[in-house]
């Protein structure tokens, strides 16, 4: 079995001092005091169970509930409903989970939604507004630069992400930007076709 | 009345049909607005997962789920149907149980909870030794097939080739994983979003199992993340995702992990051949001994069509299945073929390097061997071959180019060129479809089909805009679900079709109804009618607009069948196909550089270009994959799939597919045949024209795909 998430240290339900309260023997009561203490102070710097968090996605910020262990791909896809990014049930090697991070291409299934607390999220989701297209995504429908469809939000992001930074980028340059995403159906022609029509364009 | 025949437009009236067109849902697909089967998200859906064994070959011994019962967020367990104690694992990955839970993380907790032992087996999963398979039982009884005289031939031949060849086991790496969410909107009713390239065909796979009416069953799959013929049932895993919904009142969500996907979501069988080739001094074949052997899992069965294409007249072809305890093997995009063709044309390159002849030359000299005298469709094809190599020829500039094996190094790169021909037949599959036209003169259009990403919907809409000369983007189409008119699985090559015949025909039947109202109306001759840029004309002369004849139909629309195959023309089947590769080798680091690799292909009359030219490229770099680089690794220890992640399971990425040229050969001949399937024909030679480049720049062979940096190191060390 793979999975991004972290295995369970302990159980979510758990809690220490309702379980020290019921202890309730009043020779304990030092120890479970400081037992208490502890707790207090450990959970000061650690995040276990559930827990509330603010995400600004796509420009909005949104209240979620993660566990450590929850990546940020989980909460996009089954809290928000932002399912354009893929999960390809592997790690940080098929890019089909890519959002833009602080307008860095990363993987949404290697980053825990704790970790992306404060930045910029951008899907992609965000890349259409109604019938307002990213020129990319106009570019990928004239290229074809699709077959199957499961890897090409990934693909999008990954070129959006890679010509906002490199928006004159030659072939070899491109070849070499967007090798973090997988294609099975072999759309890599049309891909780079459109990401060299763009960059002659000045990245659009 | 007039006289009316259902066809193709001659090709010159075509003004979509045969075009460049965008597809109809590249927008959906490129904003992740497209939902899968993974997409679907209702409220309180669960997730799941399974537990699948660790062994290769192993028995049950004991089996206890109810500690996940008490692991937080864990909902319901549901045990595989002969998997309980006692129950038997053939192979690495058979799911044991499936358990749902509130979320990914507390259902693979639960999995862990299990308790479960096995009785460890002695397994077998070797795909290339064949003597071992012998000692160890595990080879089926070997068949033979025999015409002329083997024998004679070899002893009678100027040059002969005795070798070893082989391709190993790919999967299919759906990047959506195999499964579904499902969800029971009413008591006893299910309705399954399967990943799946057969929605008319699944929900009786799922309603039997449950013990339900099929009647009772939707299946849909508005989109697919990767069907290559591994997609065509509700499989087991399915019914647990159904069967746990009904069991927890939730929506469940189960999809094969990536490691289990690659296990046990199908592969694409090996083929490994023994073989000895003979010709005459002008490089005719003249005999063919072979016996290949390999394995599609614990069923034991192998490969055919060896040889492929060019049939020598006297041949002795044995056959031998390996027993395994390797995932089983499904349909594989062509299947049989590729393998065929790379066991094939790799021996006849050698041949021809063995005589010191060019193998375009010896390819040409032996296209009267391609398939048998006696099938016309077979000499038709004789002819296409030699006139798509010499567009191949010209797109490469193979004369210019070719030289000898081992002669043409360019700085620290040794380049080659090699060539492959292949075949697939393609024909039309079963379907059925209603189309409708609105009193407002719009177009629906509905049929129980999928798109694998061939464009399914955009080649339905060019039919009928075609028919009724309506912009393609007036046509709504309606797919993906079995509610609709049932047509037959994706697979073949026999979508496209499938469905523009069957659109085709009652576009025709609806647009004959509507000429007959115009003709009243106007009192015009309904003979003289054409549908074109939304005007009805009488000759050239407008008679009303599109939607002006279209009100003719009255308030309830006009409502029309289609259905297919049919032998009216429409469709045919049966193409060739020529490939060929210039690549560069690093002597150093074994690593195989594309260069340029050029494909033309034959298919009858084209639909939409720029989807037949995609269809092309994406399997010219399937077919850079298998050759290359990815391959299933099994280890005979532990009966293991070793490399059963995305990481070391090596596919091309964006940067090593080099220069691709594809060239639709669409002569007025090809035109008027019909339309035939594409999906698999082009992704048949490439393995072997890559294989046979590699040997020209090495100067020898490396006898089984793919041409991995160690096998080109390895194969340069042999003196």
């Amino acid at each position: 079995m793979q999975d991004k998430s972290q295995p369970s240290r302990g159980r979510p339900s758990f809690n220490r001092r309702d379980f020290l309260k019921g202890s309730g023997a009043a020779v304990a009561a030092t120890a479970a005091l400081d037992a208490q203490r502890e707790a207090q102070a450990a959970e000061e710097k650690t995040v276990s169970g559930s827990t509330k968090l603010t995400l600004n996605v796509n420009g909005k910020d949104h209240e979620v509930t993660v566990e450590p262990r929850t990546t940020l791909l989980e909460v996009l896809r089954y809290q928000l409903n932002l399912t354009g990014a893929k999960d390809l049930q592997d790690v940080a090697v098929d890019g089909a989970d890519t959002v833009m991070i602080d307008g860095k291409a990363t993987y949404a299934g290697t980053v825990l939604a704790l970790q992306a607390k404060g930045k910029q999220i951008r899907t992609v989701e965000s890349l259409a507004a109604g019938d307002k297209l990213d020129p990319v995504v106009t570019c990928f429908v004239k290229h074809d630069a699709m077959q199957c469809g499961y890897c090409t939000p990934g693909f999008v992001v990954a070129t959006r992400a890679f010509l906002d930074k490199h928006p004159h980028a030659t072939l070899e340059e491109i070849r070499a930007g967007l090798g973090g995403n997988i294609c099975r159906c072999g759309t890599y022609d049309g891909i780079t076709k459109c990401s060299l029509e763009l960059a002659q364009k000045g990245g659009a | 009345m007039p006289e009316r025949t259902v066809a193709w437009k001659p090709r010159s009236e075509n003004k979509v049909l045969g075009t460049y067109v965008d597809r109809i849902d590249g927008v959906e697909k490129a904003t992740g607005r497209a939902k899968y089967s993974t997409d679907i998200n209702p409220a309180g859906t669960l997730f799941a997962k399974l537990l699948v064994s660790p062994h290769a070959y192993a028995k049950i011994k004991s089996l206890d789920v109810e500690p996940a019962s008490h692991i937080p967020g864990v909902r319901s367990a549901y045990i595989f149907p002969g998997r309980e104690p006692g129950g038997q694992i053939l192979f690495e990955g058979h799911p044991i149980v499936a358990i749902a839970a509130d979320t990914p993380a507390q259902a693979d907790d639960g999995i862990k909870a299990i308790k479960i032992e096995y009785e460890v087996l002695d397994h077998f999963v070797s795909e290339t030794d064949l003597a071992a398979a012998y000692e160890r039982g595990r080879a089926k009884p070997q068949k033979t097939a025999q015409e002329g005289d083997v024998g004679a031939a070899i002893a009678d031949a100027d040059g002969t080739v005795t070798g070893f060849y082989g391709i190993h086991t790919i999967t299919h790496m759906c990047l959506e994983p195999h499964g579904s969410h499902c969800q029971w909107p009413a008591e006893g009713e299910l309705l399954a979003h399967l990943s799946t390239q057969n929605v008319s065909g699944t929900p009786n796979q799922f309603a039997q199992p449950l013990g339900i009416d099929a009647a009772k069953v939707t299946v849909s799959c508005d989109y697919i993340g990767g069907g290559f013929g591994s997609k065509f049932s509700a499989d087991e895993w399915g019914v647990a995702c159904a069967a746990l919904s009904r069991q927890t009142g939730h929506p469940v969500r189960l999809h094969l992990d990536r490691a289990t996907e690659m296990k046990i979501g199908g592969v694409r069988p090996s083929g490994f051949l023994d073989v000895t080739i003979a010709c005459d001094a002008d490089g005719k074949i003249t005999a063919w001994d072979g016996h290949h052997w390999g394995t599609s899992g614990p069923d034991g069965g192998t490969i055919n069509q060896v040889p492929y294409v060019i049939i020598p007249k006297n041949r002795r072809v044995r056959t031998t299945g390996i027993v395994t305890n390797c995932g089983p093997s499904r349909a594989w995009r062509a299947p049989n073929h590729p393998q065929a063709c790379a066991l094939t044309d790799t021996v006849i390159d050698d041949l021809a390097a063995e005589m010191e002849m060019d193998p375009y030359d010896m390819f040409l000299a032996n296209l009267d061997l391609v398939g048998s005298d006696a099938n016309e469709k077979d000499v038709y094809r004789r002819g296409i071959y030699a006139a798509e190599m010499e567009v191949a020829a010209k797109l490469m500039d193979w004369k210019g180019k070719w030289k000898g094996r081992g002669k043409w190094t360019e700085g620290n790169e040794l380049h080659g060129l090699g060539m492959a021909l292949h075949t697939w037949g393609g024909r039309a599959g079963g379907g059925k479809c209603t189309v409708r036209i609105r009193p407002d003169g719009t177009v629906e259009a509905m049929s129980g089909t999928q798109d694998l990403g061939t464009g399914t919907r955009t080649a339905i809409a060019i039919t009928l805009a075609e028919t009724f000369g309506i912009p393609v983007t007036a046509v709504k189409v309606n797919i993906g679900t079995s509610k609709y008119p049932a047509c037959g699985g994706s697979g073949g090559s026999t979508t496209i079709g499938g469905v523009t015949g069957p659109h085709r025909r009652a576009g025709l039947e609806a647009l004959w109804k509507i000429f007959d109202l115009v003709a009243a109306k106007f009192k015009v001759d309904a003979g003289t009618l054409t549908a074109v840029d939304g005007q009805v004309l009488s000759g050239d002369k407008k008679v009303c607009s599109w939607p002006d004849a279209a009100r003719l139909v009255g308030p309830m629309g006009l409502e029309v069948s289609g259905e297919g195959p049919k032998d009216d023309g429409l469709t045919n089947d049966q193409v060739a196909g020529v490939q060929m590769a210039h690549v560069a080798v690093d002597p150093e680091t074994g690593i195989t550089r594309m260069v340029k690799y050029v494909a033309v292909q034959d298919i009858g009359t084209i639909i939409n270009r720029k989807a037949a030219e995609s269809q092309i490229l994406g399997a010219m770099i399937m077919c850079i994959a298998y050759a290359l680089s990815e391959e299933r690794i099994m280890d005979d220890v532990s009966g293991r799939f070793i490399n059963a992640n995305l990481k070391d399971y090596k596919l091309p990425r964006i940067g090593d597919i080099g220069e691709l040229v594809v060239e639709l050969y669409e002569p007025d001949s090809e035109y008027s045949r019909g339309v035939v399937g594409l999906g698999e024909p082009p992704v048949i030679s490439g393995g072997a024209a890559i294989s046979n480049a590699v040997a020209n720049a090495l100067g020898k062979r490396i006898p089984v795909l793919p041409l991995t940096p160690k096998r080109v190191l390895d194969t340069l060390s042999i003196a």
